[in-house]
């Protein structure tokens, strides 16, 4: 899966696109690796700008499940952000939104996680 | 196949881990919204108190979904009586049975899931295993299922020693993926990932089929597990299955602790083919409104994942009877 992405300071985001299931969650959490491996203290803060993404299963709610542990583990910050109308109901209904950093927009989530990143932001 | 012959399955315990008592200050509670709601109505009958519950309260706030652990009924039309899992359920079932077929003479299949405790504790409560005359078969695929059911009746457990029951009974092991004809039914077991392992059954007689699936973790990215269980859901006319956690609490903080979600329970119908989604084994901290909740999100969500074929959502509840 191709993961567009753009720098603001200290943080990533990522922009995944289409579906995220069984056929391309191998692919995303792959996509994902090198970003979440500097998710941490003193490193990079990643955001997932969900804008693109039409809908997930659980298999990809498990990948995010499983980059949201390795953030934790190394004391990083991880944010998913502009979830569609539907993809919102499946993090609602599968009690995500509980258990991970859900941003309204992109720039909600870099006004919490890196006051520097949303000057940047805002600037560009 | 005849009319009278058409598979039904009848609910008797639909509660995971422990049974359950509705509190008295849920019952008042439900009482007053009730009351509240028919403010300034009348009710000359039983009846038309009835039809208001049944058409104007929700379920939630005219039932109560029951707190019986695992017991699930699969009426055949054939005089035997098939059973999956003997969890307290199983009480209020042996009690049924001697008040409409009498004390003897009747015959039992029951298909464990597994021996965890909430499983098995109806059997000591199970009125007909005191009768002389009643032929009881349990059936399973773990080692250890007589031991299971003499040692809770062993003391210090409970008074009455497993010997000192009068019916016959006798323990059948199965082989998992392996077919077998009982009581008019074809029943593949099938290995579950479960602390100790658990088995779902596939139940089919004519062109109806019944899976039994509780106690079942789901691991999403083992895809070899997750075809696997999507062959044997397939074409289902029914999916009993455990959805006891949410998605988030299986995959984080309840991971490893053997059951599933009613997300991933959804997306095996999905994948089979499957007619109808039972929720089942419900969490025992969650009360009736958070169940209706469980199944109106679930049904929402089955709407928007729809592809070309709707799944029937249904939560289960003590008592609820399925026509297949």
């Amino acid at each position: 899966m191709d993961l567009r992405q753009k720098r603001y300071v200290d943080t990533v985001v990522l922009s995944p696109a289409g579906r995220i299931d069984h056929s391309s969650s191998e692919a995303f959490k792959a996509a994902l690796a090198p970003y979440m491996a500097r998710c941490a203290e003193g490193q990079d803060r990643v955001i997932l700008d969900f804008a693109g993404v039409e809908y997930i299963s659980s298999v990809g709610l498990r990948v995010l499940m499983l980059a949201s542990k390795q953030a934790k583990a190394q004391r990083g910050s991880l944010g998913v952000a502009a979830l569609q109308p539907a993809v919102r109901e499946i993090f609602d209904i599968s009690r995500f939104t509980m258990v991970l950093d859900v941003f309204p927009s992109v720039r909600e989530g870099l006004a919490r996680l890196s006051p520097e990143a949303l000057t940047a932001f805002d600037a560009a | 196949m005849p009319p009278d012959d058409r598979l039904k399955i009848k609910f008797w315990g639909t509660r995971g881990s422990i049974p359950v008592a509705m509190t008295s200050a849920e019952v008042r509670r439900k009482l007053i919204a009730a009351l509240t709601h028919a403010s300034g109505r009348r009710f000359e009958t039983p009846e038309q108190a009835a039809d208001f519950l049944d058409r104007e309260v929700d379920f939630a706030g005219s039932h109560t979904f029951g707190g019986n652990s695992s017991c699930v009924e699969i009426i055949t039309g054939q005089p035997d009586y098939v059973l999956c899992d003997l969890g307290s359920g199983a009480r209020v079932f042996g009690n049924e049975v001697l008040a409409t077929r009498g004390p003897s003479g009747q015959r039992f299949h029951a298909f464990m899931s597994h021996v965890h405790w909430d499983h098995i504790m109806g059997f000591p409560f199970f009125m007909p295993a005191y009768s002389p005359g009643n032929h009881i078969r349990i059936y399973g695929c773990h080692g250890d299922l007589e031991e299971a059911f003499r040692g809770q009746h062993a003391a210090p457990s409970f008074p009455v020693d497993f010997s000192g029951l009068s019916a016959s009974i006798e323990f059948v092991r199965l082989e998992p993926e392996r077919e077998y004809e009982i009581a008019g039914l074809r029943v593949r077991p099938k290995l579950q990932r479960h602390g100790g392992d658990s088995y779902g059954y596939r139940f089919q007689r004519g062109d109806k089929v019944v899976v039994y699936s509780t106690d079942a973790e789901h691991k999403q990215d083992d895809i070899a597990e997750i075809k696997a269980f999507a062959e044997f859901f397939r074409d289902a006319d029914l999916v009993i299955f455990d959805s006891q956690y949410s998605l988030a609490e299986a995959t984080s903080i309840k991971e490893d602790w053997g059951h599933s979600s009613n997300v991933v329970g959804l997306e095996l119908c999905q994948m089979a083919g499957a007619k109808r989604l039972c929720l089942y084994h419900h969490e025992p901290v969650s009360d009736d409104e958070r169940i209706a909740a469980l199944l109106a999100e679930t049904r929402r969500l089955e709407e928007i994942t729809r592809a070309d074929r709707r799944v029937e959502i249904l939560a289960a509840y003590d008592g609820m009877e399925i026509a297949l």
